[in-house]
């Protein structure tokens, strides 16, 4: 698995959101992109899942160019996303919600029982609220439910947007602990666009800085958490890394 | 306020399955004496004083329940604003009007042609309209449904102002003949229509394409994350509204024998939207009870000639008023029963 982009445009109309990014993913790894709002961190994942065309640049999965694909089928490439806001259907059981996660597998009937008591063990709210629509669900439960969905369609690179926006401290944490037990005991290879900038660089291998629509920083995480800049301008003075 | 629905499903619930059968044989055996209710006493009230009560539950009633079942599945399962319904109407009619007679088909062989070519003109259209949302659609949609009654009105083959004169009835089906003196077999072949559509929709909405159906209503974008091909399915419940649209157009033609561009204008694709507004949209029962009392009403105070219009706005707007979801809304799903989930 493989996931680059190469020197990426995108418009909305006439105004240029993304000025030309380049970024690679590569297997197993954590990676984060930082940065303030409008930098273009979730036009970047919309981009990747198909959901905004791309204006010039090219993103390669496996070595496929797949700039022109249509989102679904990206999907069933093994991209899988979490979309900003959650994106859960409100009318739909945590259940169906899930269900309709694996929608375009083929196999969906047998691997469903497996996959679904893969989420629910990481998962274990899930399972008690599976009857329950999904638009009753508090914030942090439908940031599980919205992972647990990408979750179902087994992806090879799950793309996370803002996955703790909204929510409480606690419940931050344990999403944050669960994102990393994703990346380690199923080996799923993570984008993560966040602007908890403290908890990405944390959790991630390697990350990159988006100001306005370019990269400005590209590095390991760790090394960004002790970066001088970085610090005065998205993890504030007091902040202490590990 | 008495929540209908809520009543109907839980009647519904405690019925074991002997019960439920008896309750469907006595709906279809009531559906079958309705052209007689008004020739008996305690249900002669229901008599429409102008056209002939048999006549109006052929239409408009009965072609407003088929074509409201229809636009349904576009506006109310997929969730697409479609202003030019009547287009596909006027497509299964015009087809029906004009092969009935100059190819001497009769109206069954030419049903399947209607539906088709509705089905078609759904798809073309479709195809580069789909990509639009919401507001964007509506207008294409609104566009779509004018320039085919411009284009009927204007061409030689249609007839132009004069529309297509001495379409001949559909031959008998074993002892059921139609005609003018029986319009009561085109009510009874309209019911079978409706029935049908309403078992095809129930199948469909437990499927696949349901599922995808209730993910494009609830939010495209995350539905195209999830691997739904939107733009196929949205076709998909695009084309077969039309075709219930081009069917009820075909049976129209044979029955009126005579048709127009005049009965094809905006005001019926806006009449049918309102049905299934009215009756509650997504719900098959509640767009059925919508559009019967839609084209039902305005029949009954005909006598009111002048005002009636007038009275017939002001019930909708009251009505709107109270139940803004309409007579019976979709169900809000809350806490979804583990029962359904295993019956499915």
């Amino acid at each position: 698995m493989r996931l680059e982009i190469k020197d990426l445009r995108v418009f909305y109309g006439k105004i240029e959101a993304i000025k030309g990014i380049s970024v690679v993913v590569n297997q197993g790894e954590i990676v984060t992109l930082i940065g303030a709002n409008g930098a273009g961190k979730t036009t970047t994942l919309k981009t990747i899942s198909g959901l905004r065309p791309v204006t010039s640049g090219s993103i390669t999965f496996d070595g496929q160019d797949i700039s022109k694909m249509p989102a679904h089928e990206r999907v069933a490439l093994g991209i899988s996303q979490a979309p900003e806001g959650r994106g859960i259907f409100p009318g739909m059981s945590v259940l169906e919600n899930l269900e309709i996660g694996k929608y375009f597998r083929k196999d969906r009937r047998n691997e469903m029982k497996e996959d679904l008591e893969k989420v629910y063990h990481l998962f274990p709210r899930l399972k008690e609220r599976a009857f329950q629509a999904g638009g009753t669900l508090s914030g942090g439960e439908q940031q599980m439910l919205a992972i647990g969905r990408a979750l179902m369609a087994r992806p090879k690179v799950l793309l996370l947007d803002e996955p703790s926006m909204g929510l409480a401290p606690m419940m931050i944490a344990n999403i944050f602990k669960i994102i990393t037990e994703i990346n380690t005991e199923l080996g799923t290879t993570i984008l993560l666009v966040e602007q908890n900038a403290q908890q990405a660089l944390q959790r991630a291998h390697r990350a990159y800085v988006l100001e306005t629509g370019k990269v400005v920083k590209e590095a390991k995480a760790s090394d960004l958490l002790n970066d001088p800049d970085v610090r005065a301008a998205y993890l504030g003075t007091g902040a202490n890394a590990h | 306020m008495l929540n209908l629905r809520d009543a109907g499903s839980h009647f519904w619930d405690r019925l074991n399955p002997i019960q439920r059968k008896i309750f469907v044989v006595v709906a279809i055996a009531f559906l079958f004496v309705v052209p007689y209710l008004n020739e008996f006493g305690p249900t002669s009230f229901l008599n429409t004083p102008i056209a002939s009560f048999k006549d109006a539950l052929v239409y408009p009633i009965g072609m407003f329940v088929l074509m409201a079942l229809g636009l349904n599945i576009v506006v109310g399962k997929s969730g697409l604003l479609d202003l030019g319904y009547v287009a596909f109407f006027a497509i299964g009619a015009y087809t029906g009007a004009i092969l009935s007679t100059t190819t001497g088909l009769n109206m069954w062989e030419i049903l399947p042609i209607g539906i088709a070519l509705a089905m078609l003109s759904g798809f073309i259209l479709g195809l580069p309209t789909l990509r639009l949302r919401g507001d964007y659609l509506a207008i294409v949609t609104l566009g779509f449904g004018e320039i085919t009654r411009i284009v009927v009105l204007n061409s030689k083959f249609t007839g132009g102002t004069n529309g297509v004169p001495n379409i001949p009835p559909p031959p008998k089906v074993g002892p059921v003949v139609f005609n003018i003196m029986n319009p009561q077999n085109y009510y009874y072949l309209i019911v079978v229509m409706i029935l049908l559509t309403i078992w095809m929709i129930r199948r469909l909405s437990v499927r696949r394409a349901g599922r995808a159906w209730e993910a494009i209503r609830q939010d495209e974008d995350v539905a195209m994350l999830m691997g739904v091909p939107t733009l196929k399915y949205k076709l998909w419940s695009f084309t077969i509204g039309a075709a219930v649209g081009g069917a009820a157009g075909v049976v129209f033609a044979s029955k009126v024998m005579v048709i127009a561009p005049g009965m094809f204008d905006f005001q019926v694709s806006i009449l049918i939207l309102a049905c299934v507004v009215f009756g509650g949209i997504g719900n098959i029962w509640g767009v059925v009870l919508g559009a019967t009392l839609l084209a039902y009403i305005p029949e009954r105070i005909r006598f009111l000639t002048d005002t009636r219009q007038l009275a017939f706005g002001l019930v909708l707007v009251i009505m709107m008023n109270f139940r803004p979801d309409g007579l019976l809304p979709r169900k809000k799903r809350e806490k979804i029963k583990e029962k359904a989930k295993e019956t499915k």
